[in-house]
């Protein structure tokens, strides 16, 4: 007793008995949790265990980008509801950002009308819970778009009705893949010597052609494939076939309602930071460049926006955590993304809460915590260097 | 006239490009607008008592389903006889802000404390009842904007202290209890708020003893709360980092024990300075209501929702008019508290540099 008091006497002393007593409180409460469960779990004759994602699901789905049947494993369920939620946030993020720089250097216009619209935007889509937002383009979609026989069309290409959105796509013949996978290829390397080609540019302050010569090599390699072995390519086009159509690329309308809403939703928060980004920049540095005789859009893209970059990416990073984050709304119109599908139907089916909670939050907290970290390292590298 | 003239050629024709983007941008507006005006007044119907009122006008909008429905839309199915306690509830709420958004009321942090500490209390005995010849009614029966007010509001009263101490622990010098706040603001960030509501739904009943249950609101209110105090503490954070160093060594310097000098010193600073961040959690947390309709709460989305099953109401239109209604009542609320928030910052930045 006597050394507790003597220990109470000294900051640091009390320091150690309020921490100490965190972690046992701590503890006590997660062993009170864990019993608790137990007992609730074996008194429901609930199974445990991570056992259950080796059996059959016993139910499909309808937008897989792997083969999945009701006789797939919740493995196999929750991979696919893991591609749904990324094929989704992907090409959210990629229309968010492309709408979110529009509006914000709209709203940043000379034009009196044009900044206004983009102000019009942003407080509208900001202030709009997204759910509103996703349920109201769902409804739009399915309760107004015409039944598959009086599609609106595109020259016999484009389709959109309330079931769905149809594009023009192609199939692969025998050698389509190795073409695809070629440019693929390209394209990477293109990366890799405009980088060259402007480590050059900056050296010697010449205009290097090595972005030309790369271009036409590939187009000569593209062309000499073709002309010897033929277009391994065939067009897909959506055609009406009893009640719905077939062929090309299709999407449902609940994965056309979350994108559309994902995607304006949060294009009115990255034109906030985009505006706030440019704002950071020092008016100084557009003026010099004015000075230097480099038209607007030039001293734009290679003094202002470069800059203002670092200001933007770390908040703009954290967006597209939220948009990937949100795209877990889509349980309300029952897009099969990891949530809607994990943690809704198979959580159903099995009874395992506690497993299947565990899954769904361990996934999202992984990529949370990658970002934060992948952030970190790249505010680290960035920052200025004050003296 | 002629100003007019000048103005319009430097601000919209200055150039050939913004010629052309002023051009397009009327063109915007004059579609947009019209779009709007014909849904909404021209070929929308206004009066009737179900679907066949809207069925004349299928390409407008179907208000007559709003105006019926409003009763239930604002209190969900709060006994008609007992309604006037909620309205107590919503005129309190609206005086205290009112008398907290004016300028030159001088007694702010008083009432402020009231609505944190005494408000909440009283909201509670008020509508849920059950003592002082107040009936008790159910958390099943309310619903509509009550609930989405009641989950908003528990949100911001817990989110703001524990948020705070959140805060605080993460910038302790004790080790344990900053690994601690870390983990728990970590976690709760880094999970979509509708995983946190289903682990609240189907988790948090087989976390407790058998016998001891919580109602369903109950159980989404506690989710909401831990979610939105992660938020709250991380805007806190930024606060607290926002104050000078200088401050918190003349606070040790005058022999202030920790609590004393964040009480007195430095939380009343870090607090002013977030307050843009404070209400724009406030904002985030109001739009994230919503998401308990997905759990089987009848906020107002979710109740609006649940009447478009109403078999005198089944129309096309119908989901269309009550997104677009949900959409303006929840944009008026976030757009007051943006606009609020905007006020506030000016006039913070202005004493700033008078400084």
């Amino acid at each position: 007793m006597n050394t507790v008091f003597s220990l109470w006497s000294s900051q640091k002393g009390r320091n150690l008995i309020v921490q100490l007593l965190m972690v046992a409180g701590f503890l006590g409460l997660v062993w009170w949790l864990v019993d608790n469960t137990v007992a609730n779990l074996a008194r429901q004759n609930v199974a445990t265990g991570f056992g259950f994602l080796e059996n059959n699901t016993g139910f499909d789905i309808n937008q897989k980008l792997i083969a999945y049947d009701e006789s797939s494993s919740y493995q196999r369920l929750l991979l696919v509801g893991l591609l749904n939620t990324a094929i989704v946030s992907v090409l959210g993020i990629f229309f968010a950002t492309l709408i979110g720089f529009m509006v914000g250097l709209a709203r940043l216009s000379d034009n009196w009308l044009v900044s206004k619209l983009a102000f019009l935007y942003v407080e509208i889509f900001r202030n709009l819970p997204l759910l509103i937002q996703i349920l109201f383009w769902y409804v739009l979609l399915i309760e107004i778009l015409p039944h598959p026989r009086n599609s609106f069309a595109l020259g016999d290409m484009f389709f959109l009705n309330n079931r769905g959105l149809y594009l023009p796509w192609f199939t692969s013949l025998s050698g389509g893949n190795i073409v695809l996978w070629a440019i693929a290829l390209f394209g990477v390397g293109w990366f890799f010597v405009s980088r060259q080609a402007q480590k050059r540019r900056e050296l010697t302050g010449q205009k290097s052609s090595y972005t030309r010569h790369y271009f036409i090599l590939g187009v000569i390699a593209l062309a000499g494939y073709l002309s010897l072995w033929g277009v391994p390519f065939e067009p897909n086009l959506p055609a009406l076939k009893g009640f719905n159509f077939r062929g090309g690329l299709s999407f449902t309308p609940e994965f056309v309602a979350l994108l559309v809403a994902l995607s304006l939703y949060t294009a009115s928060f990255i034109a906030e930071i985009v505006r706030a980004g440019v704002l950071c920049v020092a008016k100084g540095q557009f003026e010099a460049a004015k000075a230097l005789g480099l038209p607007t859009n030039v001293a734009m893209n290679k003094v202002i926006i470069p800059q203002a970059m670092r200001v933007i990416i770390p908040p703009l990073t954290s967006q597209y955590l939220n948009l990937t984050k949100n795209s877990s709304l889509a349980a309300a119109i029952a897009y099969p993304e990891l949530v809607s599908v994990f943690a809704g139907t198979a959580l159903n089916q099995t009874g395992q809460a506690v497993e299947i909670i565990f899954i769904t939050m361990s996934i999202y907290l992984f990529l949370s915590l990658l970002t934060s970290f992948l952030m970190n390292i790249y505010n680290a590298r960035v920052a200025l260097v004050e003296k | 006239m002629r100003s007019i003239l000048k103005w319009s050629r430097e601000n919209l024709f200055a150039t050939r490009m913004n010629a052309v983007m002023s051009v397009l941008s009327i063109w915007l507006v004059y579609v947009a607008i019209e779009g709007v005006f014909s849904w909404a007044l021209i070929n929308a119907s206004f009066i009737g008592t179900d679907k066949a009122s809207c069925a004349a006008n299928p390409h407008g909008a179907c208000w007559p389903f709003v105006t019926a429905k409003l009763n239930q839309f604002v209190y969900g199915n709060y006994p008609m006889g007992e309604q006037w306690r909620v309205n107590i509830v919503f005129a309190l709420g609206a005086f205290g802000l009112g008398l907290l958004m004016t300028k030159r009321v001088s007694f702010k942090k008083e009432v402020a404390v009231l609505m944190l500490t005494v408000y909440p209390v009283l909201t509670f005995i008020l509508l849920s009842g059950g003592f002082l010849g107040l009936s008790y009614v159910e958390t099943n029966q309310w619903g509509g904007l009550l609930v989405t007010l009641v989950i908003a509001v528990t949100g911001i009263v817990v989110s703001l202290p524990l948020g705070i101490l959140l805060a605080l622990g993460r910038r302790s010098e004790l080790p344990i209890i900053r690994i601690m706040s870390i983990g728990f603001i970590e976690f709760w960030r880094g999970v979509p708020l509708i995983t946190v509501l289903f682990m609240a739904s189907v988790m948090l009943p087989l976390f407790l003893p058998e016998g001891m249950n919580f109602d369903a609101l109950l159980r989404c209110l506690i989710g909401v709360s831990m979610f939105a105090s992660a938020y709250m503490a991380e805007v806190i954070r930024g606060g607290l980092q926002a104050i000078p160093k200088g401050q918190y060594e003349a606070a040790k310097s005058l022999g202030l024990s920790y609590w004393k000098s964040m009480r007195l010193i430095i939380l009343p600073q870090a607090l002013v300075v977030s307050i843009p961040g404070i209400v724009n959690t406030f904002i985030g947390l109001f739009k994230d209501t919503t998401l308990v309709m997905i759990v089987g709460i009848f906020d107002l989305l979710g109740i609006i929702s649940f009447h478009f099953t109403d078999p005198n109401w089944t129309s096309p239109q119908v989901p269309i008019t009550g997104f677009v209604f949900a959409g303006l009542v929840f944009w008026v609320f976030c757009f007051a508290m943006s606009h609020y928030s905007k006020s506030v910052e000016r006039r913070f930045s202005v004493t700033g540099e008078n400084k």
